[in-house]
């Protein structure tokens, strides 16, 4: 920015000015800290506050304690374990499936030629204009139909949930794997082949271990993206012990919220931790991902 | 199931394809095997949806199987099996669902309608009427001490029959079945198990005139306490009228938008699912009744989308511009904590701060009211839950727009900047005729994708406030804050007089054109289509 430049170019006059600016943007840094952070400290603080209750909190309560944690992994009305149990399974499972399906047909996408390859693609990135989430009605009655024939792919199972996120396994990270797949010089493969190997074995031997980078990327998004998905699993899962986290939490939020909002502040910390661990741990390569198609270098 | 067999082909095949292909080998044995066993499952499932009626479903997986036959027996096809199970998944839980919405917008699909024509005539046909006159029985009841029933009949030729409900009719002999001696008017004596009730007991038993004896198909219900006599069809279904005309009254029911009705507006259940054309289109346009909530819901979607976008990226922009330094201190640190809202499951966060803002124990409410005295009603006052709305997204949001616009700085050369100073260019002047310009080119798909990811944010404004506050006096149930999603999940799944799929789907129809006018403009307008032909 200008500020920046013109520091550069009269950096000994200006070198007072320049430490001010520092010091008035390290203030503004602190304030939006603080509105980035304050609702994550209220509920840690809510987390430890013994009372439990909305109205008698304070930032520092006044006997901490693990009081909310202990009501909340031994309550038999909520099973809060077997929610996270099921997300994080859910999640796990769905994006390894994802994944293979998605590296698997990037790679022929990449690869092979043939007939019906633009206009797939092309289909494949049309299909994300109809956002999945407009047709929940159309999958619910579907799922709902299936589970009159098939039971174990019915409504209220993982196995329905799991095939739904997958039907989107073909979506926009073909592009990304596809994008990355091509960046990766032919010679390789061609030399491969005239030692005789097959296209499955030039996949899995050489390609794969280089495409680790975007596999991270696209695995924890994915990752992230499944665990944090509400309104599918929402409608698809009625019993309680077959919720995932966010819905189980949602339906404890739903009722007596004000009584229950200790442990409620333990759960949603609980169900937070393990994707803010994967963020802040991998922050660069996310935001490499996000950013994909933002900044043409 | 179809996508089991499919990951262990592309190398079968792969070898095969280089062997020389006229030879039938093992592997080629046992794809066959897994294709035969697959298609007769499947043939089985489809057997199943066609007899239960689900005939869209049935036609979806009909083709796809069919596809599936095609790619895995043709030779030219094998870079598609490749990507078989992604394909299939999408077209049976992408495609198909987007399909069938279509189809269901074109329907009266919902409470009331949920089963075929074939289905609801059935089960209406099965209703039956007792007939003032016709064929008769005279009867005398038997009772078994634990209050079951069995009538003996007998026709106008004397014949005597024993009827038991749901069994159907026996003419038993003297010792058969436990029936004992017959008195002189042919009338069994003693059945085991049972007693005789005399006439004025079984005239007089509550419970006797509502059971129908004899097989369910024919049944036999007491007309009088002389009469017995069997119930007959009240529906007879006239397929040149597509009318079901009662039997007992004569009355003509005819098929209107899927519902047998009559003149005087009496309608059978259950009606079925038919084709209404474009009627949902039509209410959804011009009906009256719903023409205020839906233009109020349809006004705040846009300016939801349009100020969460704009407050988003503002907030995102200044903190980009602001610490795009290199020598900043600690900026790794000030950015791992700023993206921390980014990283908390966004249903969590909005969860959170429904505590935070909840009037009088929150903590956001207590804090203003104890310094100014007073706290904005943030659930039931309209426009300050609107705000909260906005307020939640930005928290939610400006995070990744930070990210983007960081990225897309560090790319715009400082040559620009150097040459506006040159020519005298102040700080504003550089902002708006370089920063933004050429910042706009970077994230601007971007933008629009974020446009259309609020325009349709559920999530955020289901979970906080269910659409709400409500607004009153509409036909179906409408919130201030609602938005065109939450609006049809709540005609799907929680309206309380009744789901409504066709409606529901009309209106996803109606945003899916909006969203897609808008992705429209962003191929446009970035030449993203181009670029994507050059690259494939």
């Amino acid at each position: 920015m200008s500020s920046m430049t013109s520091v550069k170019r009269m950096r000994t006059s200006i070198k007072a000015q320049y430490n001010v600016s520092i010091g008035i943007r390290l203030i503004i840094a602190l304030l939006l800290i603080v509105f980035s952070i304050f609702p994550i400290l209220w509920v840690v603080s809510a987390s430890l506050n013994p009372t439990g209750s909305l109205a008698t909190q304070k930032l520092i309560p006044d006997n901490p304690g693990l009081e909310n944690f202990r009501i909340l992994m031994t309550s038999g009305q909520f099973p809060f374990w077997r929610w996270f149990g099921n997300s994080l399974k859910i999640a796990t499972i769905t994006s390894v499936l994802s994944l293979s399906i998605t590296t698997i047909a990037g790679y022929a996408f990449s690869r092979f030629r043939f007939r019906g390859r633009q206009t797939m693609l092309k289909l494949i990135l049309l299909i994300q204009v109809f956002p999945a989430l407009l047709a929940l009605v159309a999958t619910f009655l579907m799922i709902s139909q299936l589970g009159d024939v098939l039971p174990a792919i019915g409504l209220n199972t993982h196995a329905s949930l799991i095939l739904v996120y997958l039907g989107g396994a073909m979506g926009i990270n073909i592009w990304l794997m596809k994008g990355f797949l091509d960046t990766i010089p032919r010679d390789i493969d061609e030399s491969a082949m005239v030692e005789g190997a097959t296209d499955w074995q030039i996949f899995t031997r050489l390609i794969l271990p280089l495409l680790r980078p975007i596999l991270i990327v696209i695995s924890i998004l994915n990752y992230i993206g499944t665990y944090g998905e509400f309104i599918l699993a929402r409608v698809l899962l009625k019993s309680s012990e077959q919720y995932t986290l966010m819905v189980g939490l949602q339906v404890f939020a739903g009722a007596q919220f004000n009584q229950r909002w200790g442990v409620f502040a333990a759960g949603a910390l609980i169900g937070a931790l393990p994707i803010m661990i994967i963020y802040l741990a991998l922050q660069d390569q996310i935001v490499g991902g996000l950013t994909q198609g933002a900044v043409k270098e | 199931m179809p996508d089991r067999a499919s990951p262990q082909t592309p190398k079968t095949k792969a070898t095969s394809a280089r062997a020389s292909s006229s030879t039938i080998t093992l592997p080629h044995l046992v794809r066959l095997a897994i294709l035969i066993a697959m298609d007769a499952s499947a043939v089985w499932i489809l057997n199943r949806f066609f007899s239960l009626g689900y005939y869209p479903l049935a036609a979806a997986t009909l083709l796809i199987l069919i596809f599936v036959n095609i790619i895995l027996l043709h030779r030219e096809t094998y870079p598609i099996r490749w990507m078989l199970v992604g394909l299939v998944l999408m077209a049976m839980f992408t495609i198909y669902p987007i399909i069938f919405t279509t189809w269901v917008s074109f329907t009266n699909y919902g409470e009331g309608h949920l089963i075929t024509k074939e289905q609801a005539i059935e089960q209406i046909l099965k209703e039956k009427y007792l007939p003032e006159t016709g064929k008769a029985y005279t009867w005398t009841a038997f009772k078994s001490p634990e209050g079951d029933y069995v009538l003996w009949l007998q026709n106008v030729d004397g014949d005597g029959f024993l009827a038991a409900p749901g069994e159907s009719l026996t003419q038993p002999q003297p010792g058969e079945s436990g029936v004992g001696e017959f008195d002189s008017k042919g009338i069994p004596e003693t059945i085991e198990g049972y007693k005789r009730l005399n006439a004025i007991l079984a005239a007089t038993d509550q419970n006797l005139t509502q059971i129908q004896f004899g097989e369910i198909a024919n049944s036999i219900q007491i007309r009088s306490p002389k009469e017995a006599s069997e119930l007959l069809p009240l529906y007879n279904y006239d397929l040149g009228q597509d009318a079901m005309i009662s039997q007992e009254t004569g009355a003509i029911y005819r098929n209107i938008r899927g519902t047998f009705s009559s003149q005087d507006g009496t309608q059978l259940r259950p009606g079925f699912v038919a084709s209404i054309q474009f009627a949902n289109f039509r209410e959804f346009f011009v009906s009256p009744a719903l023409r205020g909530p839906l233009l109020r819901i349809i006004t705040w979607n846009f300016a939801f989308a349009l100020f969460s976008l704009l407050l988003n990226f503002a907030l995102g922009l200044a903190i980009a511009i602001l610490f795009n330094d290199q020598n900043f201190p600690l900026k790794k640190l000030i950015r791992s904590l700023l993206i921390v809202p980014y990283t908390v499951p966004a249903l969590l966060t909005i969860l959170i701060w429904r505590g935070m803002l909840n009037p009088e124990l929150g903590v956001i409410s207590r804090g203003l009211e104890n310094l100014f005295g007073w706290s904005p009603s943030w659930f039931t006052d309209q426009w300050w839950a609107k705000v909260a709305v906005l307020l939640i997204n930005l928290w939610l949001s400006y995070p990744y727009f930070m990210l983007i616009c960081s990225g897309a700085l560090q790319s715009i050369s400082q040559d620009y900047y150097a040459a506006a100073q040159v020519d005298g260019a102040n700080i504003w002047q550089q902002f708006w005729q370089i920063t933004l310009p050429l910042l706009l080119v970077a994230v601007g798909p971007l933008l629009i994708a974020s446009f259309v990811f609020n325009f349709n944010n559920f999530n955020l404004i289901y979970i906080f406030n269910a659409g709400g506050p409500p607004m009153a006096g509409t036909p179906t149930p409408a919130g201030h804050t609602d938005i065109l999603i939450s609006y049809v999940y709540n005609l799907a799944f929680t309206a309380s007089r009744g789901v409504n799929y066709g409606f529901a789907a009309a209106i996803t129809i109606v945003i899916f054109f909006i969203v897609g006018a808008i992705t429209l403009f962003q191929f446009r307008y970035t030449n993203m289509w181009e670029e994507v032909s050059e690259n494939v």
